[in-house]
């Protein structure tokens, strides 16, 4: 396998774009991800998405995309893998640069969810779930993750310790261009915000966003960013056929794989953008990741842990609940803010000295994942 | 305004919620609808006004909550007041800023010559599906207004007024519904603030006026938070829009809401004011308007002020509340 690199990028900022298409969108962060690679020659596009057709009843998505960009006639696909279509778009991308298949593909992920009611993205939510073994019994994303939160509090951690997920990433969000929500949140604000689905907080949710991000990459050369693991892999959809509900297997799994192609350790990693659409799924990303022992992750974060300067700073542009979460488009918000860490320039968001960076996605309650990791080339 | 209340900490004890976009909404009587808001606040015009009922060429209602599906609400208020039959009427229809559209049509009657008197009303009975956000809000009231050339006996003057319109279906309600629907969040960015914005910022660059030229400003309320967060985006203080700003003790009250609005702030204007309105319908539309008192506001406002009508209130429980809107089954 060859190695490949990341040559470019490009991120719309998340928010609501009323007049916007998600065509449109794609379009956007895929020039923009052009233009920094100093390159369009793409011979090969992947969109990632999850809820085109049912948020605008619109699937093929891969050749609206090439067409989108004035490209029509390259192959173009579109990957979905509920919310975590974004990291597994990648994968696959990585997957074609490197087998020698493509040499220049453009990787790019648009959501767009204010097309619709707020009770169509839990239904777009719950598709994610088995019909019929769960979904059909109405239970939504938020009420799954709820279950898990209800056992870590009842197991390991206090409200507030779980509720720090979210405050945690706000306050890295202030400042940031492409956040939804850039502004600090008091733990106050999260733990007097009414359920969504007792015991998570409204407060401790990701918010509702239409945002579109995209990569450019190429075999790797001497210099840049380079990805030095990438991995995807899978647990049984259903909660309760789990063994430990609280250990994401599929998380887990998918670390495991991208750090033996890395060659390092959860140690080595020097930032990691997590799956944080609720904060219980943030905390719980982090053991499966490594970062923390089982039932150690909340407080990790609540004892500052996860900030710039902490152990392993988690979420540093906002994580979903700030920065925002596109659903498809998510899980390459993550990668290319990595790649930004990862160049020296994020800013007053720069975590020092970044040289390794972890972008780690979920579909569903996490019955699937992608962990991409990615280096600074010579780091 | 009707005298009965459903204060929103009533509404989320029946539904478990804890939603305050407003303190409470007035609600109508057994025995009220827009035809008895519109005949009051007609004859109250009328008398504060010391005309002819008869010499009135045209009575305009605006409303979305007509009692009848066909026939005119308008001919009724104008019965009532003793306008017929050599009159005009019609129902205006733009969610709400159908009262707005009845004033812009009454300006064009008098401007022209065709009338000598015109009457715009904006009332409504607003419908609110149970446990739809809503319910806090959409409340029942309204307010008339009279128009004639310029005297020394009108109030205020209009100097200009400019619509802004789109095809934007942020709410609606189709033929047999019940209740409106509405596109949730869509309400706002691209619904209220967009035309709200749009109309006002025409008319202040037609005219050359900026927002510290106007003692006051009112804008469409459907809740406490737009208007305050609309007038800033302009540029206008939360005092220019305080006196107007009655949403929070009355609710929504849909067609009537910016005449409503216009009507509080007349009770505590000054004479040569320059007064900033502008009103927003779903659909959607804006219509901004620029006016200025006059003298005889003072000797004409004789009688009760909108603050006592708010002030007399008795507050009712959810069940009563249905009981009066007719949405008990017997």
């Amino acid at each position: 396998m060859r190695r490949v690199a990341v040559a470019g990028l490009g991120i719309v900022p998340v928010k609501e774009y009323w007049d916007r298409s998600a065509q449109d969108l794609f379009a956007e962060a895929a020039v923009k991800a052009m233009k920094d690679a100093g390159t369009d020659n793409v011979d090969s596009v992947y969109v990632a998405n999850m809820s085109g057709a049912l948020m605008q009843d619109q699937v093929n998505l891969g050749a609206l995309a090439a067409g989108a960009l004035g490209r029509p006639g390259l192959p173009s696909i579109r990957v979905e893998a509920g919310t975590a279509s974004g990291g597994v778009a990648f994968h696959e991308a990585v997957k074609a640069v490197a087998s020698g298949y493509s040499n220049c593909v453009l990787v790019g992920g648009v959501e767009k969810m204010s097309d619709v009611l707020p009770e169509y993205v839990n239904t777009a939510l719950a598709m994610s779930e088995e019909q019929e073994y769960t979904a059909y019994t109405g239970v939504t994303k938020a009420g799954l993750s709820a279950m898990l939160h209800r056992l870590y509090l009842d197991l390991y951690a206090e409200p507030a310790e779980v509720g720090m997920m979210a405050v945690k990433g706000h306050d890295h969000a202030v400042g940031c261009k492409h956040a939804q929500y850039p502004f600090r949140m008091s733990i106050e604000r999260a733990m007097d915000s009414p359920m969504e689905a007792d015991p998570i907080h409204m407060m401790e949710c990701s918010g509702v966003g239409d945002g579109a991000a995209a990569l450019m990459l190429v075999p790797a050369g001497e210099s840049g960013i380079e990805v030095a693991g990438s991995a995807v892999a899978t647990d049984c959809c259903s909660l309760a056929a789990r063994k430990d509900p609280l250990a994401f297997e599929a998380v887990r799994r998918a670390a495991e794989r991208a750090y033996g192609m890395a060659g390092v350790k959860a140690g080595d990693i020097d930032l990691a953008e997590v799956h944080d659409d609720y904060t219980i799924d943030g905390v719980l990303s982090l053991e499966s990741l490594g970062f923390a022992k089982q039932g150690e992750a909340a407080k990790l974060v609540a004892g500052n842990g996860t900030d710039k300067e902490g152990k392993i700073p988690v979420n540093t542009f906002g994580g979903l609940k700030a920065r925002g979460h596109p659903l498809g488009a998510t899980g390459l918000y993550q990668v290319a803010e990595v790649a930004l860490q990862l160049r020296g320039a994020a800013g007053d968001h720069q975590v020092p000295g970044a040289r390794v960076g972890l972008a780690q996605c979920m579909g569903g309650v996490a019955s699937v994942a992608a962990v991409n990791i990615l280096r600074r080339f010579g780091a | 305004m009707p005298m009965y209340r459903l204060s929103a900490e009533e509404v989320n004890r029946m539904w478990g919620t804890s939603g305050a976009p407003v303190e409470e909404k007035s609600v109508v009587a057994l025995d009220e609808d827009t035809v008895t808001i519109s005949v009051e606040c007609a004859k109250q015009a009328v008398r504060r006004a010391g005309i002819d009922p008869s010499l009135i060429g045209a009575v305009y209602v605006g409303t979305e909550s007509k009692p009848y599906a066909v026939k005119p609400s308008g001919t009724i208020v104008a019965e009532a007041i003793g306008a017929t039959p050599s009159v005009s009427t019609a129902d205006y229809e733009f969610a709400c800023k159908a009262g707005t559209e009845a004033m812009q049509t009454c300006i064009g009657l008098v401007g022209s010559g065709m009338q000598k008197y015109a009457m715009a009303i904006g009332a409504d009975t607003a419908q609110g599906r149970p446990a739809d956000a809503l319910e806090y809000t959409a409340a029942c009231g309204g307010a008339a207004y009279i128009f004639a050339e310029r005297s020394a006996d009108t109030v205020a003057y209009l100097e200009a007024s400019y619509s802004y319109v789109t095809d934007t279906p942020d709410f609606w309600r189709r033929a047999k519904e019940m209740y409106p629907r509405h596109g949730s969040r869509f309400t706002g960015e691209p619904a209220y603030f967009k035309h709200i914005v749009g109309a006002s910022r025409g008319l202040l660059q037609e005219t050359g006026y900026k927002p510290e030229d106007f003692k006051y400003a009112v804008f469409h309320q459907p809740n406490t938070k737009f208007p305050i967060t609309v007038a800033r985006t302009l540029g206008f203080s939360v005092d220019q829009i305080n006196p107007g700003l009655v949403v929070g003790k009355v609710g929504n009250t849909y067609a009537g809401s910016s005449p409503v609005g216009l009507a509080a702030t007349l009770d505590v204007a000054g004479p040569d004011e320059r007064i900033f309105m502008v009103s927003y319908g779903s659909g959607s539309g804006s219509d901004a308007f620029i006016l200025t008192t006059q003298d005889a506001l003072k000797e004409k406002r004789g009688g009760p002020k909108l603050s006592s009508f708010i002030e007399r209130k008795r507050n009712v429980d959810y069940a009563t509340y249905l009981r009066h809107r007719g949405q008990i089954i017997q």
